[in-house]
């Protein structure tokens, strides 16, 4: 951390996750847009308090399964009826009945990559470095701390008016995180 | 840190009235930083003298198995004690006992999730570690059980030598895909969840390997809430992907049966009942398991009396299901009118392996019924002993449908008796080797309660709750 670090953004301090969403709430009706709750755990509610629409996490977990679907009746149709068709006991070469079992588990097995998959890239992980793994107070959040950081890329932030607002909400040890 | 996080700064300390609160899952009112402290702090402290020896012993089983493996590869599955007409012995028995017990980790994590069964939180890290390890010890037997096991690759969909596909009318190819996927989801699923303990293994890490390591696998999480809102809508679909994954993999472990033309295995109700009975091993395990553990790790506060009642009345409830299918397949053999049925049950219940069947019966319908006493569910000895009752019996399950059904064929003169060799019960002692190393590593390395998600079921973790620092009257 050198004098001339560009700053990242401010840190406020919460101890109730009560205070941490009322903070979020007054946070949200001003209008900021680059800012984030930090919990140790999801807090029920911070969505709203937030003004956070739904995750968009179901689009990968559905993607995938139907891609899981697909590939497993067309793999078992290519390879059973049309590559290379090897009679057994009077059954038809292709049939939806016995090609449902793997496709049903190809279908979870590719929707649950999605899901996966589609939290990491929602949520821009891995991500092996951040501005806020630097700041000592910040580990707290996987402890038992609140923290509210609000971006200076934040369009509404203003330097110290940013910091009178989050020391009005509670926020404790308000500092300047950065880069 | 432990001190602060147990009183709530700033807040009167005004509980709804006591009839109106439940009783808390964790006890003694323990917060957010107690939890961590708790969790992490066993991974953190000097390794227990006990661990050391548990390992030793462990490993040594493990490389049994092995070498029993090697032995096996080397000369052939004659080594075994199968034989005309007993094709399946001691490996397919072992191989449902052991995929079956995976179920319990599943059924906590997924099912009761989306049940909201929030006492779920404080097992769930350890009964999936506990399917993952079934999972791969059940996944030896199928590979090894195919007689030249270079050729195992052959179930997988590729082309072999003269560009034949797998064949996938047989249920022993739906069986590959529902394992493989099992195992998969269940890493997946149990990766996930693992991210944010990591993240507070990391943040609490002293030494540069275990902040490099922990860093690594946290994949710089770091607990904001638009993560948490991603996280949380994957978990709920990770959850819900699980739930029919479950359901179908031990109904296409018994398809592996069923679709047979076989006396006392051409049944329909057997989906069912193999996934009930897997539920029933599984949750028996994850009793076996855990009422040591939380004595030796100190999580008496976390994993409480309550946990364990709970779980027992799970496994009285399976317990009656498996005891009601054992009555429906009998009836049904005896109202469907086909002698060769009749005879097949009448063979298990009274022919030369009866004793396999009234194990099953006593350890599966007739000791878990205890269960119904509260001062059974409250014993730790009682319970550890039934749970243990549990195992025995629902692997003397698969030994009765694998061998009594196969032990008598249609003529008199395909009659025989299978006895398992040293081989056989030596590969089967193995996996508990391989088992328990890994269990015992996860104990060590890894937060083996979800530490989040506990945090997010005690009152403290509630805003609109006064220990969380809700105001009395506040608007929210």
């Amino acid at each position: 951390m050198s004098e001339s670090a560009t700053p990242y953004g401010l840190i406020a301090e919460f101890s109730t996750p009560a205070d941490a969403m009322h903070a979020a709430e007054k946070i949200r009706d001003q209008g900021f847009k680059r800012w984030d709750v930090y919990s140790p755990y999801p807090v029920h509610g911070m969505d709203k308090a937030m003004g956070l629409g739904n995750s968009k996490v179901g689009w990968f977990t559905f993607i995938g399964g139907v891609s899981g679907y697909t590939l497993g009746m067309v793999m078992i149709w290519f390879m059973n009826k049309f590559d290379y068709a090897i009679p057994v006991g009077g059954k038809p070469m292709f049939s939806p009945f016995s090609a449902f079992p793997p496709s049903y588990e190809l279908t979870i097995l590719l929707g649950a990559f999605g899901a996966l998959f589609g939290m990491f890239i929602m949520n821009r992980l891995p991500r092996l470095h951040h501005p806020l793994l630097k700041h000592a107070r910040f580990k707290l959040a996987s402890h038992d701390r609140f923290f509210i950081v609000i971006e200076c890329h934040d369009p509404s932030y203003r330097g110290d008016e940013t910091r009178a607002l989050l020391e009005s909400l509670g926020g404790r040890n308000i500092e300047v995180v950065e880069e | 840190m432990a001190e602060s996080a147990n009183t709530v700064q700033g807040a009167p300390m005004i509980a709804p009235p006591r009839e109106l609160e439940r009783i808390p899952l964790v006890s003694n009112r323990r917060g957010l930083g107690w939890l961590s402290d708790a969790v992490a702090g066993i991974s953190e402290k000097p390794t227990p003298r006990w661990w050391w020896y548990a390992l030793a012993g462990s490993v040594g089983t493990m490389s049994i198995c092995f070498a029993m493996i090697a032995y096996l590869m080397s000369t052939g599955v004659g080594v075994w004690g199968l034989g005309h007409p007993v094709m399946w012995g001691w490996a397919i028995v072992n191989f449902v006992w052991w995929i079956g017990i995976g179920h319990a980790g599943t059924l906590i994590s997924a099912i009761l999730f989306l049940l909201r069964q929030r006492w779920r939180t404080a097992v769930n890290r350890a009964a999936e570690a506990m399917t993952i390890f079934a999972v791969m010890c059940a996944g030896i037997f199928p590979v090894i059980h195919v007689g030249r096991i270079w050729f195992a690759w052959w179930l997988f969909p590729i082309p072999n030598a003269n560009g034949i596909w797998p064949q996938f009318r047989s249920p022993l190819m739906w069986d590959v895909f529902a394992v493989s996927t099992y195992f998969t989801v269940s890493l997946l699923f149990w990766y996930m969840g693992l991210i944010p303990d990591l993240a507070v293994l990391r943040d609490r890490a002293k030494t540069k390997l275990r902040k490099f390591l922990y860093g690594l696998f946290s994949l710089g999480w770091l607990g904001a809430n638009r993560h948490w809102s991603n996280y949380e809508k994957a978990y709920l679909l990770l959850a819900g992907l699980s739930t029919p994954l479950v359901l179908s993999v031990h109904s296409i472990v018994s398809l592996d049966f069923s679709v047979s033309q076989l006396p006392g295995w051409h049944t329909t109700i057997f989906p069912p009942y193999f996934v009930a009975g897997a539920v029933f091993s599984g949750f028996g395990m994850v009793l076996t398991l855990l009422i040591p553990l939380r004595k030796m790790c100190g999580l008496e506060d976390v994993i409480t009396m309550r946990h364990v009642d709970l779980m027992c009345k799970v496994t009285l409830a399976t317990g009656t299901i498996v005891g009601y299918a054992y009555g429906m397949e009998v009836f049904i053999a005896w109202y469907g009118g086909n002698p060769y049925e009749q005879f097949a049950f009448w063979n298990r219940a009274f022919g030369p392996y009866w004793w396999s069947y009234w194990i099953m019966i006593s350890c599966n319908v007739i000791f878990p019924q205890l269960f119904w006493f509260r001062k059974v569910r409250h014993s730790l000895k009682v319970v550890w002993i039934i749970s243990i009752l549990v195992n025995v019996g629902m692997w003397f399950e698969r030994f009765v449908i694998v061998v009594t059904s196969l032990n008598r064929d249609f003529l008199p003169a395909n009659w025989g008796y299978y006895v398992p060799t040293w081989v056989d019960i030596m590969t089967y002692v193995g996996t508990f080797g391989l088992f328990f190393t890994f269990f015992l590593l996860f104990l060590r390395f890894l937060p083996i309660v979800a530490i989040a998600e506990v945090k997010g079921v005690i009152p403290q973790a509630d805003p609109h709750h006064p220990l969380g620092g809700a105001k009395p009257g506040a608007h929210h």
